[in-house]
């Protein structure tokens, strides 16, 4: 299709939310500007396109800004309609958004706290994990998904795009934490699905290679660990050391913080 | 969200639930002939037909269409749009716009409750802090809306469906924190009482002192003073 349109993209390269985007742009094979942003350090651009929450990604249509990610996974769709990534069905697209959302409000917060957490709590999250992805599988294997090869059916569809663009943080966190999230025979048709998804061009095109993303986390998680007074038994690394609320110390907990929302699914 | 043995359309729903009546309002501006089933004991014991049509998150609202159940109020309120296109589409037909109202309406949902629930919750710095955030979210909306009639213009619509039924939890929210909402943002005011004058507005929302004497037995169940 003729993309006569400008678009320019803000995103951050290690945000998952920005590679749903870059995913989805280049699925529609849209032509773009890209901007890297600092999370921690938000471009006058950011601020002023998205005042709201002032994080990426934001995408910019002939100068007018789109954010949040699933508004604008739906607006691509909506405007460049070849090799489309929703359903025309109602109900089928009703099924998609609800799991969009489980992967937004459930599953990708707890994955997050297995990175932030240590101990008793860790394993309390990594439970969490396991059962919502328990809850996918069943999906998979028996519900709405049956049978198909991707969420969205044989192609790649918006659902495909918001699970897999973070689920490579399953693999990282697994090998920082030492902890085992997607096992192949408690979830095999969820591991399956991954592994396929990672395969195609376009994924790999589009997610960061693996050992950036591990040393981005290791650098993460140490900054974490020299942070907190107690590793074994604190449920929540990132807090500020007891007795010692330093104006530096403040600053790299905020960091943490705004890093860690960069890495949930 | 599964399949259920059920004919036509049922909702699955709690009489001063916001996200339920959201749902009711898309329902009757669109005409759609339903059975209301009112989920009895939502405090306490779930009934099968919850538990089977949302065993995710097992809540209301669920619409049920010809047995196929559908959950999250502003995801039912699509659905329904989309259902039953031909009449009083409640999200625009341009692209952009619709960006626009889904942005806004995903705005709505995340802050008006959650932010509004602390203010009955929580006392001392809690409470402040819940005061000055709810007051940037009333600015925020009153801003969006300036002088249109509706959040989109001329027409009701989605962003509308999404806020209305919190109309009559201003008077919960105003008493908790201890501000005036009329003062702090007059046009959405003003919206809230042009909006009552829609039928399926009229007729959905509860009156504001049955709101607040449920937020009242909320209060009781987790225990604030």
């Amino acid at each position: 299709m003729d993309q006569s349109s400008s678009l320019k993209f803000l995103g951050s390269w290690a945000d998952s939310h920005t590679h749903r985007v870059r995913l989805a742009l280049k699925l529609k094979g849209l032509v773009f500007e890209y901007q890297e942003e600092d999370s921690a350090n938000p471009s006058s651009a950011l601020l002023l396109h998205n005042p709201i929450y002032k994080k990426v990604p934001a995408l910019l249509h002939d100068g007018r800004p789109v954010v949040e990610s699933l508004v604008i996974l739906q607006y691509i769709d909506e405007t460049w309609t070849d090799n489309p990534i929703m359903h025309a069905d109602p109900f089928e697209r009703a099924i998609v958004r609800f799991w969009c959302h489980f992967a937004d409000d459930k599953l990708g917060p707890a994955v997050g706290l297995v990175f932030s957490s240590a101990g008793e709590g860790q394993k309390a999250a990594v439970d969490q994990v396991h059962e919502n992805l328990k809850l996918l599988e069943r999906e998979l294997r028996d519900g709405a998904f049956k049978g198909r090869r991707f969420f969205g059916g044989d192609n790649i569809g918006l659902l495909d795009i918001v699970l897999g663009c973070g689920s490579y943080w399953l693999a990282v966190f697994e090998e920082v934490m030492e902890v085992k999230l997607v096992d192949p025979d408690t979830f095999p048709l969820f591991h399956a699905w991954l592994r396929d998804f990672e395969e195609q061009k376009e994924v790999k095109e589009t997610i960061p290679p693996i050992d950036k993303l591990l040393e981005y986390a290791r650098g993460i998680r140490q900054m974490m660990l020299s942070l907190s007074t107690d590793t074994t038994t604190a449920t929540t690394i990132g807090a500020p050391a007891t007795g010692s609320t330093t104006s530096n110390n403040d600053a790299a907990v905020e960091e943490i913080g705004l890093l860690q929302e960069s890495l949930v699914l | 969200m599964g399949e259920v043995d059920t004919k036509g359309v049922v909702l699955l729903d709690f009489w001063v639930s916001p996200f339920g009546q959201r749902c009711r309002i898309a329902l009757a501006e669109k005409g759609v002939e339903y059975e209301y089933r009112e989920e009895e004991n939502l405090l306490g014991d779930k009934s099968p037909l919850l538990l089977e049509s949302n065993p995710v998150h097992k809540k209301v609202p669920v619409l049920i269409h010809d047995g196929k159940a559908v959950c999250e109020s502003l995801i039912i309120v699509q659905y329904i749009d989309e259902s039953w296109p031909h009449r009083a589409p409640l999200l625009p037909a341009d692209p952009y716009a619709r960006a626009h109202a889904r942005f806004w309406a995903d705005f709505i949902d995340k802050k008006i409750y959650e932010c509004g629930t602390r203010l009955w919750k929580l006392k001392g710095e809690g409470h402040s802090a819940a005061k000055e955030e709810f007051t940037g979210i009333l600015k925020l909306l009153e801003g969006e809306l300036g002088d249109k009639k509706y959040f989109a213009g001329d027409a009701f619509g989605f962003v509308d469906v999404a806020l209305v039924p919190f109309v009559c939890w201003f008077y919960s929210f105003e008493t908790y924190a201890g501000f005036s909402i009329e003062e702090l943002a007059p046009k959405l005011v003003a919206w809230g009482k042009r909006c009552m004058e829609r039928e399926s507005v009229a007729k959905t929302l509860s009156d504001p002192h049955k709101v607040f004497e449920f937020v009242g037995v909320l209060k009781k169940r987790f225990g604030v003073e």
